[in-house]
C-alpha cells in the first residue's frame, strides 16, 4: 500500500509500484526505425560540421547519421564506437543541448536541432542488441597495463588498449564496474540495467580482466602496480564529497546526494527506497538535479534545489533545469545554507540569500527557513586516495594533453585528472587518448 | 476569384485539371468520386478491342522511389490497359457523361494497328457521348510487346497513319498521347499533326526500373522471382515532361498544336508551369494516387490565387507565355554576368556551398575560421550550384552585374550589348554580328 506523498519524515513506498515504474521510464524513448529515418534525414551533412567540433570524443556525426539514413545503422554504430566505445551511454547521458545539438545548424535555423543523441542511441542500440562486438584485437603485444577504476575513462582506456593487443587488468574499488554510469546519473537515463549490459558488451573485445573490490591503498600501491605492469592508467574519479560546513550538518536526514543516487541505482525495488516528504538539495550541478528529480519521482511532496548563485551559473544545463521544473522540483537561486535545524533529525534548513559582486559571493543577512526532513549535499566531489607521488594541478592529478602524469609510466584520465568537463564523454575521450599514448610508448 | 474554366479543343471543363488515363479512371465508381471531388475532366483508362480483355499480373504492379519521410517521388507501374470488358466500360462512360455534362470525358484507346480495329471501336465510343478520344501510343510495357502502345508511338509513320484513320472515322477531337521513350519528341508530335491530330498529350510513362531487390537479385516490383521494366511517373519525371512540352510548343512546325500536359503534376504550381510552356490543360495521376482526389481543391485554390495575384482572368492569358523564352543554348546572352551573393544574416553556416564549390566546382567560396562563407568574385562563374545545395531559401542568390562594372574573374567590363555563341570569337563557325 502506497504511503502517499504527505507521509511524514523519510519513508519508503510513497507511490505505487506502477507509478514508480512510469516515473522512472526512459527519459528519451528509443526511436522506431522510421522515426530514426526521418530524424536522420534532417541532417544537412555540414562541411567540417560544428557538431563534430563540439563533441568531446570527436564522433563523425554527419557520417553516422548518413549511415542511419541509408539503412546501415550497424555501420553508423561502428563510426560512433571508433571514437567512443561508450557511445551507447553517451547517447543517453550526454548534455547534447550544450554540446553537439547546441551548435547544430538546424538549431541556428529553426531552434530545433537534429536529435543527434537519440540517433546515436538508435545506431548503438541496433548493434548492441544484436550482440555484435564490432572490433577485433590486434596481435598480442605481450604488454600488460593496469587500469585503476572501472568507470568511463578506465573502461574506454582498457578497451582501446586491449584492441591494440595489450592485456589489461582493471582494479575497481566497488563490487561492480561501471563507475558513475552504474552508480551515478539518473536512473531514467539508463534503464534496463544498460550500464551493466554495456560493460559486458565492451568486455567482449577480450584481454580485459576486472578485479573488483580493489582500491588503491595498502594492498594495492602505485609502485606495486608499476612493478607488475608495463604501464598504469589512473581513473579513480572523485570519491570525496564536499561538506556543507554548516551547523547541524551531522543531523539525521542529511546525506550526500551521490550516495542516495548510488543506492537508487542499485535498488532492486525503488518503492522500498526511503525518501523525505520535504527534500532540499544543496548544489547546482547535474548531481543536484538528478537527486532532486529522482526524489520527486519517488514521491516526495516538496523538493527544492537551493543554489548559491544565479540560474546562468548553474552547472546543470537549461534542459536539466527545465526537466526538474517539469517534474515539480522548485529551483531556488542565490541562497546558501547556513544551518540545519532539528532535534536529532533534520526538520528545517536555514538559507541565506546571497549577492555576488565581482565574482565574490557574500550573504546578504536575509534568511529563509524551509521545511526539510531530508537534505542532500551536492556541492561537488573531490579527489581522494590519489597516490602521493603523483603531482597535482590544483585539486586534481596534473596531466599532459594525452594524460601523462608527473610519474613516468603512469597516465590518468576522467574526473580525477585536471582539465575536461567532468562529463562521461570527456572521460571516454581521455581514456581513449591515453590508451593510444600508452600503446605508442610501449611499442616504441 | 479567377475563372478557371478551360476550353480545350472546344471541350469545356470547369478547370484545367483532368485525371490522366490510368487506374484512377478505370471505373464509373472512381470517376464519379473524382467529379464529386472537383476534377474538371478525366481521360478514361485505355480501352482495348472487343473480345476477352487483357489480364494483369497478380502480384505487385507498382514500384516507387522515396524522398525524406517516404515522400513518394517517383512511381512506376506494370499495369496494362483496362482489364474489364469493353461493353462494361462503354456503358459506364455513357452513364457518367450523362450525369456530369459539364465535365470532360475523353476515352483513351489502344487497339491493334489495323484500320479495321479502329473502325470497329470508334462508333462504339461515339455512342457514349464522350467528348473526345486519346490515342494511347505511349504505354511502354506489356502492350508494346504486342505491337501497340509505345511500339506505335516510337514510329512516326504509324502515329500519322493511325491518327488519320481516327480522324476519318470519328467526328470529335482526337488527342494523340506521346511516349517519352524516344530521342526527339518533335518527330512523333509532327507525325500526329500531319495525321490530323487535334492535340497531343504528353508524356506517357518512362521505361524504368525503380529498384533492385538485393536479396532476391531481381528488379522490383517482383512477380515471383522476376521483374520487368515499368512506366515511370510522378514528381521525378516533371522536368523531362516539361522539356518535351516546351520542345513541341516552340517548334515552328508544331507551335500552336494544343497540348495536354502530363508528367509529375502534383500542385497548382506544377500545372501553371506546364501551361506557361504552352499546355492548354494538364492531366494528373500519381498525385491523385498518392493523396487521393481531394488534392484538386488545392490545385484549384492555388491556381486561382496566383491568377488573381497576377491579374489573369482566364487561363488563356498565360498559356504559352514562357514559350518564347525557351531558346537554344547558342542564343543565350554570353554577356549577362552574374555572381553568387550570400546573405550572411540568413546563412546557418552548414558549409554545403563551400563543400560543393571547393570539391566539385570553382573554388569560389571562402571559409573563415568562424565559419563565415563568402563568395570570391574572382573565381565565381555564377554556376548556381551553391544556390541549389543551400538548404535555406533565398540565402544565396545570383546577382546580375550592372553594365559598366568590371567582372573581376575576367577583367572585362560588363556590357549591355547582347552577344551569343553564334558570334563568339571562339566559335569556329562564328558568323559576323549583323
Amino acid at each position: 500500500m502506497a504511503q502517499g506523498q504527505t507521509a511524514p519524515g523519510i519513508q519508503a513506498g510513497r507511490l505505487s509500484s506502477d507509478e514508480i515504474a512510469g516515473n522512472f521510464d526512459d527519459l528519451h524513448p528509443a526511436y522506431a526505425p522510421h522515426e530514426a529515418a526521418v530524424a536522420a534525414d534532417r541532417c544537412y551533412f555540414c562541411y567540417d560540421a560544428p557538431c563534430v567540433t563540439a563533441c568531446p570524443s570527436d564522433i563523425d556525426i554527419p557520417l553516422f547519421i548518413r549511415q542511419i539514413a541509408t539503412g546501415t545503422p550497424e555501420a553508423a554504430a561502428r563510426t560512433i564506437f571508433d571514437q567512443n566505445i561508450l557511445g551507447g551511454m553517451c547517447a543517453r547521458v550526454c548534455p547534447t543541448e550544450t554540446l553537439c545539438e547546441e551548435v547544430c545548424v538546424r538549431e541556428t535555423a529553426e531552434g530545433k536541432p537534429v536529435e543527434i543523441g537519440r540517433l546515436q542511441r538508435f545506431a548503438t542500440d541496433t548493434l548492441m542488441t544484436s550482440g555484435v562486438h564490432p572490433f577485433e584485437r590486434a596481435a598480442a603485444t605481450g604488454k600488460t597495463v593496469a587500469v585503476v577504476g572501472a568507470g568511463p575513462a578506465g573502461l574506454s582506456c582498457a578497451h582501446r588498449l586491449a584492441m591494440l593487443g595489450n592485456d589489461v587488468v582493471i582494479y575497481e574499488a566497488r563490487a561492480k564496474s561501471g563507475g558513475l554510469n552504474e552508480f551515478g546519473i539518473a536512473a531514467y537515463k539508463s534503464t534496463n540495467s544498460f550500464a551493466e549490459r554495456e560493460v559486458d558488451w565492451l568486455l567482449k573485445i577480450g584481454g580485459i580482466r576486472i578485479e573488483t573490490g580493489k582500491a588503491l591503498g595498502d594492498a594495492l600501491t602505485l609502485d606495486g602496480l608499476k612493478a607488475d605492469h608495463d604501464a598504469v592508467f589512473l581513473s579513480i574519479g572523485l570519491t570525496g564529497v564536499n561538506a556543507l560546513r554548516v551547523d547541524g550538518e551531522d543531523k539525521d536526514g542529511v546525506r550526500d546526494a551521490v550516495d542516495f543516487i548510488a543506492d537508487l541505482r542499485q535498488a532492486d525495488d525503488l518503492g522500498a527506497l526511503p525518501v523525505g516528504r520535504n527534500v532540499v538539495v544543496i548544489g547546482g550541478g547535474m548531481t543536484a538535479i538528478d537527486a532532486a528529480v529522482q526524489s520527486k519521482l519517488l514521491g516526495s511532496e516538496n523538493v527544492t534545489v537551493a543554489y548559491r548563485r544565479g540560474r546562468d551559473a548553474m552547472g546543470a544545463s537549461r534542459f536539466e533545469q527545465d526537466l526538474a521544473s517539469s517534474k515539480g522540483v522548485k529551483l531556488m537561486f542565490n541562497v546558501q545554507p547556513i544551518a540545519v535545524h532539528g532535534n536529532g533529525a533534520a526538520a528545517e534548513i536555514e538559507l541565506e540569500y546571497t549577492s555576488g559582486t565581482d565574482g565574490e559571493l557574500s550573504g546578504t543577512g536575509e534568511t529563509i527557513r524551509l521545511t526539510a526532513d531530508q537534505v542532500f549535499k551536492a556541492i561537488g566531489q573531490t579527489l581522494e586516495g590519489a597516490p602521493d607521488t603523483v603531482a597535482l594541478d590544483g585539486r586534481k592529478i596534473a596531466v599532459s594533453g594525452v594524460g601523462r602524469t608527473s610519474v613516468d609510466g603512469v597516465w590518468a584520465g576522467g574526473d580525477c585528472a585536471a582539465g575536461g568537463d567532468d562529463l562521461t564523454v570527456t572521460a571516454v575521450a581521455e581514456g581513449r587518448d591515453a590508451a593510444m599514448d600508452i600503446h605508442a610508448s610501449l611499442s616504441a | 476569384m479567377a475563372d478557371l474554366t478551360t476550353n480545350f479543343l472546344g471541350i469545356q471543363s470547369p478547370n484545367p485539371f483532368w485525371l490522366a488515363s490510368a487506374p484512377p479512371t478505370d471505373k464509373e465508381y472512381n470517376v464519379r468520386r473524382a467529379f464529386e471531388a472537383g476534377w474538371g475532366g478525366v481521360v478514361w483508362k485505355t480501352l482495348g478491342a472487343e473480345g476477352p480483355p487483357v489480364v494483369n499480373v497478380n502480384g505487385p504492379r507498382y514500384g516507387a522511389i522515396f524522398g525524406a519521410d517516404r515522400r513518394l517521388l517517383g512511381l512506376n507501374n506494370i499495369e496494362l490497359i483496362t482489364d474489364r470488358p469493353l461493353e462494361t466500360n462503354l456503358e459506364e462512360i455513357t452513364r457518367v457523361k450523362k450525369d456530369y455534362p459539364d465535365r470532360a470525358i475523353i476515352v483513351s484507346l489502344m487497339v491493334p494497328c489495323e484500320e479495321a480495329a479502329w473502325k470497329a471501336i470508334l462508333p462504339r465510343v461515339m455512342e457514349t457521348g464522350a467528348d473526345g478520344i486519346e490515342l494511347n501510343f505511349g504505354c511502354p510495357h506489356g502492350m508494346a510487346e504486342r505491337g501497340m502502345g509505345s511500339a506505335v508511338g516510337q514510329v512516326p509513320e504509324y502515329i500519322e497513319m493511325v491518327t488519320r484513320w481516327c480522324k476519318e472515322n470519328y467526328d470529335k477531337p482526337v488527342i494523340v498521347k506521346l511516349t517519352p521513350n524516344i530521342t526527339d519528341v518533335r518527330f512523333p508530335a509532327r507525325a500526329a499533326k500531319a495525321g490530323g491530330a487535334d492535340a497531343v498529350s504528353l508524356i506517357n510513362t518512362i521505361n524504368s526500373i525503380t529498384s533492385v531487390n538485393l536479396d532476391a537479385m531481381a528488379p522490383e516490383p517482383m512477380i515471383g522471382d522476376k521483374g520487368t521494366h515499368g512506366g515511370y511517373c510522378g514528381p521525378a519525371v516533371k522536368p523531362i515532361a516539361m522539356n518535351m512540352v516546351a520542345e513541341i510548343s516552340r517548334c515552328p512546325q508544331t507551335n500552336g498544336l494544343p497540348i495536354s500536359a502530363i508528367g509529375g503534376i502534383t500542385t497548382w504550381r506544377d500545372a501553371a508551369e506546364f501551361m506557361a510552356l504552352g499546355a492548354g490543360n494538364v492531366q494528373v495521376c500519381t498525385a491523385a494516387m498518392t493523396y487521393g482526389f481531394k488534392i484538386v481543391e488545392e490545385m484549384i485554390s492555388g491556381l486561382s490565387q496566383w491568377m488573381d495575384e497576377k491579374g489573369y482572368t482566364s487561363t488563356d492569358e498565360f498559356i504559352g507565355m514562357a514559350t518564347p523564352n525557351v531558346t537554344d543554348w547558342q542564343y543565350l546572352n554570353l554577356n549577362a554576368i552574374s555572381k553568387a551573393v550570400i546573405d550572411q544574416d540568413a546563412c546557418i553556416k552548414c558549409g554545403r556551398c563551400y563543400a560543393a564549390c571547393e570539391d566539385t566546382s570553382h573554388q569560389a567560396i571562402d571559409m573563415s575560421e568562424d565559419r563565415t562563407f563568402t563568395v570570391n568574385d574572382d573565381e565565381c562563374v555564377a554556376c548556381n550550384l551553391c544556390v541549389n545545395v543551400c538548404p535555406v531559401d533565398n540565402c544565396i542568390t545570383m546577382e546580375t552585374m550592372e553594365p559598366g562594372l568590371v567582372d573581376p574573374r575576367t577583367g572585362k567590363t560588363v556590357t549591355e550589348e547582347y552577344a551569343n555563341w553564334t558570334t563568339h570569337p571562339n566559335n569556329p563557325s562564328a558568323q559576323a554580328a549583323e
